[in-house]
């Protein structure tokens, strides 16, 4: 009876040359990386959008007895500030609206007069500025909690792009793991891959026999790299239900952790295909 | 051994005549004072393999390549096969000039021509019947006609009772019978054999030869390095002598 071992999709005997078992545990390491860095890169993303809208009004000035005098010299008095990149009068009709829900109907209640003020330089005392404006208008009081929040949402964004850098890393050490292991691969059916040359195999008919191969590994690795990864990331959810009741399943960033196996058989399959085709352009 | 049928099953020859393109229609393969220098490990060109070598073989013309080990008999079978590039002179292959080709238009040419290592080289991941499929893989043929094919020249080797099994599980001449099958299971216009007999008892070597007779017989150029004079006295037919890279005799 016909042996069926090797069998025709595997003549260079790759099952055993490839490392199998440590490539999928590298690759599933590197997903688990991946895979936290995305969904870390989705929720700082989700805090930086709503820092953001807290941070519109950076800062924040009073002007009480708001005639039209007094709120022209705070208004003239903030723009001529370089750190400031807009000072905005905020209309008393809308802000009667926002007190409605605590003071009632506000009409005939003496409000104060509030500018609105966006930053230049998130770096910019907020202090010297309130000093700037009660000097122009006496009474004048100024908070910066914007400042803060501002600060906080750019420390998110940068958060963000840092994540997305780690999945770039990640995803260039699993293509160099896959290189090695084709390497060394290569090294083991050195004698497998001359004779399949010499017998009138192209190139890329060599290159797609380990491609298909490394590619199906990279994948098996991921997805379980993936599927530890939602496993540590519910146990986080769990930990965080007490303080944040609304995070569920819905929030975790499933199209980005859907791609991480798709994106490393890719990853693979080229990173194969490269360095097969590299190798055996030394042939002639 | 059972009758060869050129009939039944082979149409490989039919493919060769209809995809070749041969330049010369009625030489096989042509050697125009082509010298050869193996790169030294710092990329320069070594100490001279072959030096001045000429000759011309037709089709279905059988000749031995005689010699000492190191007259440079493997460096021409390796010419021949399109594993290397002459370092100057023409070396002109079914039509195919090797040392102006393409890289890309060699795979092409390797798979016209049939070769047997005196080491055999087959897969060892492999049965004996995928081994011998290979080419037929390689070539893209369909799988019900590699059956058949395979099949049938395996009957003809008196191989088919050992068809599923591995390589190392097979004897020397088995392996070697494996390897000719594997050579000649697309019909190649050229067959081209180093030391096939070096790892073979009397019996199995004077069978090889005999293959190698019928297959001549039946239209396939061969051409067989030996450094035996013993097996050209036993099947007279053209011999070149090598000797230190050069020709010394060639008839």
């Amino acid at each position: 009876m016909r042996r069926e071992a090797g069998g025709r999709g595997d003549p260079i005997g790759l099952r055993g040359a490839l490392a199998d078992r440590l490539l999928v545990a590298l690759i599933a390491a590197m997903a688990l990386f991946a895979a936290c860095a995305v969904a870390g890169q989705a929720a700082v993303s989700q805090l930086a959008q709503r820092w953001q809208q807290g941070a519109n009004a950076a800062i924040t000035v009073q002007i009480p007895n708001p005639s039209p005098a007094r709120m022209e010299s705070a208004l003239e008095a903030l723009r001529t500030l370089p750190a400031v990149r807009e000072a905005r009068e905020v209309d008393p009709a809308r802000m009667a609206e926002l007190l409605r829900p605590w003071l009632g109907d506000v009409a005939g209640l003496p409000l104060p007069g509030v500018i609105e003020l966006r930053l230049a330089d998130l770096a910019a005392d907020p202090v010297l500025i309130g000093d700037k404006v009660a000097e122009a208008v006496p009474g004048a009081v100024t908070e910066a909690h914007g400042v803060f929040v501002a600060r906080l949402a750019a420390l998110a964004r940068a958060l963000s792009l840092a994540a997305l850098g780690v999945v770039l890393l990640v995803a260039a050490v699993a293509a160099s793991v896959v290189v090695i292991a084709v390497r060394a691969g290569i090294a083991a059916r050195r004698d497998s891959v001359m004779v399949l040359h010499m017998l009138g195999a192209a190139d890329r008919d060599i290159a797609w026999r380990f491609a298909r191969r490394t590619s199906w590994l990279a994948l098996l690795g991921a997805v379980l790299g993936v599927a530890l990864a939602i496993a540590l990331l519910w146990a986080l959810m769990q930990l965080a239900a007490p303080i944040l009741p609304e995070i569920g399943w819905q929030d975790l960033p499933w199209a980005g952790l859907a791609a991480i196996p798709v994106s490393a058989a890719l990853i693979a399959w080229g990173a194969t295909i490269l360095s097969i085709l590299l190798w055996l352009r030394r042939l002639p | 051994m059972p009758p060869f049928s050129v009939t039944a099953g082979f149409s490989a020859s039919k493919r060769l005549s209809e995809t070749a393109r041969p330049c010369e229609t009625s030489l096989m393969v042509r050697f125009g004072r082509v010298a050869l220098a193996y790169p030294t490990s710092q990329g320069h060109p070594g100490q001279a393999a072959l030096r001045d070598v000429s000759f011309a073989l037709g089709e279905g013309s059988f000749t031995w390549l005689l010699g000492p080990s190191g007259a440079g008999k493997s460096s021409v079978l390796r010419l021949m096969q399109a594993a290397i590039r002459p370092t100057s002179g023409v070396v002109s292959v079914l039509g195919t000039d090797i040392g102006q080709a393409e890289r890309a238009a060699l795979p092409a040419l390797r798979r016209k021509i049939g070769v047997v290592h005196q080491e055999f080289r087959l897969l060892p991941h492999l049965s004996a019947w995928d081994n011998v499929a290979l080419p037929l893989r390689l070539a893209g043929r369909a799988e019900a006609a590699i059956r058949q094919d395979v099949n049938e020249i395996l009957d003809w080797l008196s191989l088919a009772a050992k068809a599923g099994r591995g390589p190392a599980e097979l004897s020397g001449g088995e392996q070697q019978r494996i390897a000719i099958a594997r050579a000649i299971i697309t019909r190649p216009a050229l067959l081209i054999a180093d030391e096939p007999t070096s790892e073979l008892d009397v019996f199995e070597a004077r069978r090889l030869i005999a293959l190698f007779a019928e297959m001549n017989r039946l239209g396939t150029a061969i051409v067989v390095a030996t450094h035996s004079e013993d097996l050209p006295a036993r099947h007279p037919a053209r011999v070149i002598t090598l000797s230190e890279g050069r020709i010394i005799d060639a008839p």
